[in-house]
């Protein structure tokens, strides 16, 4: 059939809330708004306000409570607006989310999923359209994934949910509208695995969420120049799939990885020196990475469309390591 | 931790030879040390005893730091100070608060230690890992390839656009590894010798000579002289061959040296010797001046150097430098090698076994001990006409055992 | 108010294991048994120990990082405290919370929470799952009047009432936060009227006075337990020592603590049940005793114990058994 990312997102959601009593949504505006994005749109007619619980502007207090939740034996889905909003919650999920269990030597695990929209394009200025899911990946006991298609944005939620852990959902806001084909029997996904989303023989191109497209279309522009582009999908940010992506790069020898954070202390950084450590001798070219400008993302269109990492962009870190 | 190549700065001690309390003497093996290049034995430069071992078998040192302590004389009781002290246990309430250390105050500048001067360095040349890696499995020489990789650097593709120019030294993958992952470094050795030798194919012109070799005057001369000899001290014709082919490499200067470009005859006879290794690969170390040498030490260099090469433990400048080589399939029961050569050398010789085979001398037939002795050489350095001379040397040589 | 001359005995009792105990903490800390922060409760028994009476076994408990007192009056045994803070893998967390994260699944403890005021949205979504799957349970949440001064307070004051959540606020009024007065950090100190302020029930309660404790604990569970919603109780006390194991005490005079001394909860019991006849002098040296055997038995058993290998420092990060 064919269904958005936003329509997959929410039949997840309806899957979930459907197959689990314990699950609930619950985060700002979920409810009677239909989700800032209407993600969750007809959810609250659906399952009523206790399971698809507004929550009001206190991202601590509601990812904390969805933290107490899970403890109290819930399978709570916690919708924070953006990843802006969710530094608001940051003393939750970082010190109590991926604390709690080895805190409590084991005692307490925390099955907790936390949603958030990510990213820029949309012209939404400097505090609503970064990118800190590799902030996130820094941090040991939770897992962080980032769907980047519709079979995961599909597929990933229920999986996610089953983890007994805390698991941390980014989806770049510039997905939700893309179109395109799902299996009718589309359910759940593995959250382990980065996936080679486009084999290739000279040049191995890293991305994720919404880069992954951009790093797509690129690999197309790069057949013209003659270079046969291999595209990684990392889809889970942490534990990061090393061995997908230095298996990668052993049968192609470059790397570019593309990230929509910013460069310094980024994911792609992280990515780049796996790739040094793990695959140096395999490599004919140093690491290229193409992210985000150093600068809060601006508004203006044109300003954030130099700010943010474009297909040219990705093209032109092809070329300069000669694939 | 002996310094074993400019750019070794650490090296993994594996085995002691020696114990405390042992004598030694200047050039004794005393230990066996892992560096990323190869297994080397550590001798010692002075006489002395073995006064402690300093560090454990299995343990990284850092290039310059103490192995182990050689007294010069037999040792006095060692000094109380030198003895490690066992750390006293502290009292609970006096261990309680660890203080920070406190920073030593930087030297003052102006007030400071003269300014550091700057080592001259190499200029660094631009290759990515995976040239590095494929230049030296192929025996490359980067600084000849023009690079098309990022700020010139060079790239994999760059080495087959190349003209490929020979490394000086033999390649080092070559070489067996430190021990362990005995597969990847049989893999790695395997595929050393197939770039290798494929470039060999590729680039030398080979021309083959063959001749056949009386060896009846030579054997029964070895066997005379072997009857007076213990077991252990008796020499093999593998020995005389050697030695044949040694000082007739001296008289064919053309057949003995160095192909980079273009021929640079090597004044000294460095003869390598092909061995095989158990368990697949194969190595050709060199015996250094071995036209120098007499049967005997001809003889116990072969043993020592075919039981060093099995065990891996070979002394890095034999590997780098043989001059023409020498492979001998005899006790593999092949009658002759047609041989490949070992670039940057020149020329391969090769035997097969001494075997009886029918003789027709002075028109009459009759049952000889002969050897067929084989040449392989660069058309570009030598022709068939040099060839035929070192082939002939070789055989004049063997039939006078007794100068050998 | 008539003592029942069994609850008299067993609150004295509860009272006197945690000081009895804190005491062995102080030598076992000179002696670097305990190393880390100490963070004791002495002056403040009559809180923990009042509250504690009056949860059912089912009920959850959140508690800060001065949690010696309420894991003893929970329930939790003296031996599995005094092995944690000797970091032995026989402690409530495997020797991986120490003295401020003691955690115990049987009892529903749910820590040990060191980030002031950060325990408090956990309490309310233990609270959330106990209301959405219909158990008639309570969840008692300690904290600091320092927290008070935390958005998350605030945050989940809102939240529990707007909900309400079956949460027992327990704010531990003991006058300093660290070493900040009250009035230093406050500009309205009354605490209970800030509760108020959010729709919740509060009432103030005299801390060292452990029979008014238990009876004000008994009164708010009631009501929280039959759905009344949030109730907020603070418990005016002070604590004797520094806030952790020494400090030079320049916040506030020794003439101060000589007063409060006066009010310590356990002379102040005493005296109440010695008047009402209840306790004589055989009756209390018996106590100290048998607590005294308690303790050696806890200490020795905690000595004996062993340390978690270093091969597994990493278990516990994520879960080892799917929930």
């Amino acid at each position: 059939m064919t269904t958005t990312y936003r329509e997959a997102v929410r039949a997840a959601l309806r899957d979930a809330l459907t197959r689990d009593d314990r699950v609930f949504l619950m985060g700002e505006d979920v409810g009677r708004y239909g989700g800032c994005f209407a993600v969750s749109l007809g959810l609250l007619e659906e399952f009523g306000p206790d399971r698809v619980r507004d929550a009001p502007l206190s991202e601590s207090a509601f990812v904390g409570a969805g933290i107490g939740a899970a403890l109290g034996g819930m399978r709570p889905i916690v919708e924070v607006m953006t990843v802006n909003f969710s530094l608001l919650a940051l003393d939750q999920i970082v010190n109590n989310a991926a604390t709690l269990l080895h805190m409590s030597g084991g005692q307490f695990n925390v099955p907790l999923v936390v949603r958030m929209t990510t990213g820029a394009g949309r012209q939404l200025a400097a505090q609503h359209s970064h990118s800190f899911e590799g902030w996130y990946a820094h941090v040991p006991g939770i897992r962080v994934v980032a769907p980047a298609t519709l079979e995961d944005a599909r597929g990933m939620l229920w999986t996610a949910l089953c983890d007994p852990d805390p698991v941390l959902v980014f989806e770049h806001g510039s997905l939700y509208n893309i179109e395109g084909e799902l299996a009718d029997d589309a359910g759940a996904v593995d959250i382990d695995r980065a996936a080679v989303r486009r084999p290739g023989r000279d040049l191995t191109v890293v991305a994720y969420g919404g880069t992954l497209g951009k790093a797509l279309a690129a690999a197309d522009q790069l057949t013209a120049d003659g270079i046969d582009a291999e595209v990684v999908d990392l889809r889970t940010l942490r534990p990061l799939d090393t061995a997908t992506i230095v298996g990668s790069v052993t049968r192609t020898h470059r790397a570019v990885v593309v990230d929509e954070g910013w460069r310094t202390g980024s994911l792609a950084a992280e990515v780049s020196a796996r790739i040094t450590e793990e695959a140096f001798y395999d490599l004919d070219a140093p690491v290229g990475r193409v992210c985000s400008a150093e600068v809060p993302m601006p508004y203006a269109r044109h300003l954030e469309e130099a700010a943010l990492p474009q297909v040219a962009d990705i093209v032109a870190a092809a070329k300069e390591l000669g694939g | 931790m002996p310094s074993l190549g400019a750019d070794m700065e650490a090296g993994t001690l594996l085995e002691w030879r020696v114990q405390p309390g042992d004598t030694v003497h200047r050039g004794d093996i005393v230990a066996v040390v892992d560096t990323e290049k190869s297994t080397i034995e550590v001798e010692v430069f002075e006489d002395g005893v073995v006064e402690a071992l300093l560090v454990e078998p299995g343990t990284e040192a850092p290039v310059g730091a103490p192995l182990a302590r050689i007294a010069a004389v037999a040792p006095a009781a060692p000094a109380a100070a030198a003895r490690p002290t066992r750390a006293v246990a502290a009292g609970r309430k006096r261990a309680a608060r660890p203080r920070k250390a406190k920073a030593k105050p930087a030297a003052r500048p102006g007030t400071a230690e003269p300014a550091p001067t700057v080592a001259p360095v190499a200029a660094h040349l631009r290759a990515s890992p995976l040239a590095r890696r494929r230049a030296a499995e192929r025996g490359i020489d980067l600084a000849a390839v023009a690079g098309s990789g990022p700020g010139g650097a060079v790239v994999a593709a760059d080495l087959d656009r190349a003209t490929v120019v020979p490394a000086p030294a033999a390649p080092e993958a070559a070489v067996p590894g430190p021990p362990g992952r005995r597969e990847d470094r049989q893999a790695a050795m395997r595929r050393a010798i197939g770039a290798l030798m494929a470039r060999s194919a590729r680039e030398i012109p080979h021309y083959h000579l063959a001749t056949t070799i009386d060896m009846a005057t030579a054997l029964a001369w070895l066997a005379e002289t072997n009857e007076q000899r213990s077991v252990s001290e008796r020499l093999l014709p593998g020995a005389l061959l050697l030695k044949a082919t040694a000082l007739a490499a001296r008289e064919v200067p053309a057949l003995n040296g160095f192909w980079d470009g273009s021929y640079r005859p090597s004044p000294a006879v460095h003869l390598g010797v092909a061995v095989s290794l158990r368990g697949g690969g194969l190595i050709a170390p060199a015996i250094h001046d071995a036209d120098r040498l007499t049967l005997d030490e001809l003889m116990a260099a072969l043993r020592d150097l075919v039981g060093r090469a099995r065990a891996g433990r070979l002394r890095s400048s034999e590997m780098s430098d043989p001059t023409l080589t020498v492979t001998n399939l005899g006790d593999q029961g092949v009658d002759e090698v047609h041989g490949v050569i070992y670039p940057p050398q020149v020329a391969l010789v090769g035997f097969g076994r001494v075997a009886e085979r029918p003789w027709a001398c002075g028109g009459m037939l009759g049952v000889r001990p002969t050897v067929r002795a084989t040449l392989a050489a660069d058309h570009r350095a030598t022709d068939g006409m040099i060839g035929a001379r070192l082939l002939n040397a070789i055989d004049r040589l063997l039939q006078h055992p007794e100068d050998l | 108010m008539t003592v029942e001359r069994a609850e008299g005995l067993h609150l004295l009792r509860e009272m006197l294991r945690i000081r009895r105990f804190e005491e062995r903490c102080v030598e076992l800390y000179s002696a670097t048994e305990i190393r880390g922060f100490l963070h004791l409760y002495i002056g403040e028994e009559a809180v923990a120990v009042g509250v504690m009476g009056a949860l059912a076994p089912e009920d959850a408990v959140v508690a800060t990082y001065r949690d010696h007192g309420h894991a003893l009056a929970r329930g939790v045994p003296a031996e599995a405290i005094m092995a944690e803070m000797l970091g032995k893998v026989e402690g409530t967390s495997r020797g991986r919370g120490g003295s401020m994260h003691l955690f115990d699944r049987s009892s529903r403890f749910y820590g040990g929470n060191a980030i002031v005021g950060g325990g408090i949205p956990l309490a309310a979504g233990l609270a959330l799952a106990d209301a959405m799957q219909g158990r008639r349970q309570v969840t008692a949440c300690f904290f600091g009047e320092g927290a008070v001064a935390e958005g998350e307070f605030h945050e989940t004051m809102n939240l529990a009432a707007l909900w309400h959540l079956p949460v027992l606020f327990c704010c531990e009024n003991n006058l300093y936060a660290m070493g900040t007065a009250l009035a230093r950090s406050e500009a309205v100190t009354d605490l209970a009227m800030r509760a108020t302020g959010y729709g919740v029930p509060a009432w103030p309660v005299d801390g060292m006075d452990v029979l008014a404790v238990a009876d004000a604990a008994r009164r708010a569970v009631v009501q929280v337990r039959d759905g009344g919603g949030p109730v907020f109780l603070e418990l005016r006390t002070y604590r004797f020592r520094a806030h952790s194991m020494y400090d030079p005490e320049r916040y506030r005079s020794k003439d101060e603590v000589e007063l409060w001394r006066r009010r310590d909860p356990i002379a102040l019991l005493t005296e109440r049940l010695r008047a009402d006849g209840a306790l004589g002098d055989d009756d209390l040296a018996a106590m100290e005793d048998e607590v005294a055997a308690e303790l050696d038995a806890a200490v020795a058993g905690a000595r004996a114990g062993t340390l978690e290998p270093v091969e597994d420092l990493t278990r516990f990060v994520t879960s080892e058994v799917t929930t």
